[in-house]
């Protein structure tokens, strides 16, 4: 079984490499080279604050993207094409095949942020002349967006489990959008009374928190993130990524592919 | 035990906008094959050949109805390992070259990591791939990409082999050598069950064929003995004109060229037409048997009405 997931995970990754979706990184690069004369032209402190919240935002949103424009595609394309015949006809379980998809994409996605750390670093070092401790605090902030990478996957992935790309694309999206703003949508449901609150409860639930992992702006402006919210966010992320998997492979098991 | 073996397998696909109306591909297929027999599986296009195949490899799922490979139940995941699967018009992973192809279906198929690249330079020499090297297969030509497809069905040397149309859409080099590479496999006692409409390739390879039409089967039989069914002319030859008249009505069809006659007969006829000949003192030049073809026999099976149709 560790084989088989392997050799799609593995597989998963290399059709991403060459399909050039790493060239982002170039346009990522690009970015920072292009808005670096903009942080010499502030002050110092601001110039770190404006650097950070650009270069994670940007990692965030460029991995979202992928993994919404690719993760629609993951199981459609390969039923469209019919490559999942010669899969399928081996002894391939059809969750081993949803499961190797997913993480060739989340490695893809790991693969790309952790790259784009590095430039940012590099950035940092140019720009600060120096890097401090204080810094490290960036790594708990790209493992968030990390930790979003595998909730926005799986969210994709169970969409295209049933819908066709470009429905998959707009739930995903929407769905991705609602999420920032779920800790607001939590406040509203506390405040409501009666049908209203249950109502609002339960959606504020059933949507992804991503609002809990942006911690963007406290890196940014250099305080610290609790322990107890790592762990939260990485438990929180693991279930919901596991259960929106586990709809899909769900809705996957019983499909008659045409 | 049989290599392959289908019960009562049917399919029926939900069609229009509320998918309530019921169309069915497959009606009651009932079909044994034998350990090491070349089948094939012989229809005209939209005839149920492909829905089979995918109910087969567990890529669709049955109505009812149930099928058993080399004894075990397909859904029986194990039961791959020993199955190959040619789809038809395939399509590959066009960014992999054919090595990187052949490791990837090695490692889902479970082969041994010991010995896989020389295993896998070994079958692109047989099919005749051994120098592409790194070449990705977006590049190849539809004929090295059906014999990618062959090579990718049998990577992991398996006892059953199914392919869909295996010939379709290749020019007649192509074809021939596609045709060897079955006859290889033939030869290496692999039990191959394969679907077609080309029917001269079915009757160089198979030793058995079966007919299905409309989602029904109309016929199975062995190839000689299906050709020998049809086989009931005689073109009879001979000299003179003169008793052409005398034989209207016991002649299928005959053509005359100078004074020459060659005429064929119903071999119940065949009697009379010749002691007519010899009445008429007509000269004898040859009789001879025809033979059927799986055509003859194919185009009966699917020009009869079908339960469906009764």
């Amino acid at each position: 079984m560790t084989s088989r997931l392997s050799a799609i995970t593995l597989n998963t990754f290399r059709e991403a490499v060459r399909d050039r979706v790493l060239y982002n990184l170039i346009l990522f690069v690009l970015l920072l080279v292009a808005s670096s004369p903009l942080f010499g032209a502030i002050s110092i402190g601001i110039q770190r604050l404006v650097l950070i919240n650009l270069s994670l935002t940007s990692i965030s949103l460029f991995g979202v993207v992928i993994a919404i424009f690719i993760g629609i595609g993951l199981v459609f394309k390969e039923i469209e094409k019919k490559t999942l015949y010669t899969i399928l006809s081996r002894p391939v379980r059809r969750w081993e095949f949803i499961l190797g998809k997913y993480f060739g994409l989340v490695l893809t996605l790991t693969v790309n942020a952790a790259l784009m750390t590095v430039g940012v670093y590099v950035a940092l070092l140019i720009t600060e002349q120096k890097l401090t401790t204080a810094d490290a605090r960036l790594m708990v902030a790209v493992y968030f967006i990390i930790l979003q990478f595998l909730m926005v996957t799986a969210i994709t992935l169970l969409f295209s489990s049933f819908s066709t790309p470009i429905f998959s694309a707009v739930f995903a999206f929407a769905l991705f959008a609602i999420g920032k703003f779920a800790g607001d949508l939590r406040t509203v449901a506390a405040m409501a009374h009666g049908a209203t609150k249950w109502l609002t409860t339960a959606a504020a639930y059933a949507v992804p928190n991503f609002a809990s992992l942006d911690v963007i702006p406290q890196v940014a402006y250099n305080q610290p993130i609790s322990g107890s919210l790592i762990v939260y966010n990485t438990l929180y992320a693991l279930l919901y990524s596991a259960a929106m998997i586990a709809g899909a492979v769900l809705i996957f098991e019983r499909r008659n592919l045409k | 035990m049989y290599a392959i073996e289908i019960q009562g397998l049917s399919k029926s696909y939900a069609v229009g906008f509320w998918k309530k109306q019921s169309q069915p591909a497959l009606r009651g297929l009932n079909l044994t094959v034998e350990p090491g027999e070349t089948f094939g599986f012989l229809g005209p296009n939209g005839a149920g050949k492909t829905t089979t195949l995918k109910l087969l490899m567990g890529i669709t799922f049955p109505t009812s109805g149930s099928a058993r490979i080399l004894g075990k139940d397909l859904r029986d995941p194990q039961i791959k390992k020993r199955v190959g699967f040619l789809p038809e018009q395939p399509y590959f992973y066009d960014y992999l070259s054919a090595p990187e192809l052949l490791t990837y279906y090695a490692q889902l198929s479970g082969v041994a990591t010991p010995g896989r690249s020389q295993h896998i330079q070994a079958l692109l020499d047989r099919v005749g791939l051994g120098d592409v090297g790194s070449k990705q297969l977006r590049k190849f030509s539809k004929g090295m990409l059906q014999r990618v497809g062959i090579a990718q069905a049998i990577v992991h040397d398996p006892e059953v082999i199914f392919l869909d149309e295996p010939m379709s859409g290749l020019d007649p080099l192509g074809r021939y050598e596609v045709r060897e590479l079955i006859q290889g496999l033939k030869d290496a006692g692999k039990t191959i069950f394969f679907s077609t409409h080309i029917l001269s390739d079915a009757e160089a390879l198979c030793d058995r064929v079966a007919v299905i039409h409309k989602g029904e089967l109309r016929g199975v039989g062995v190839v000689n003995d299906l050709r020998s069914a049809s086989a009931e002319k005689a073109e009879v030859v001979w000299k003179g004109t003169a008793a052409l008249s005398t034989l209207a009505g016991h002649l299928t069809e005959s053509h005359v060229t100078g004074d020459t006659v060659r005429a064929t007969v119903s071999t119940e006829t065949l009697d009379l037409v010749l002691e007519k000949l010899r009445q008429q003192q007509a000269r004898l030049v040859s009789v001879t048997p025809l033979h059927g073809t799986l055509e003859d026999y194919f185009l009966a099976k699917t020009s009869e009405s079908g339960a469906a149709e009764a």
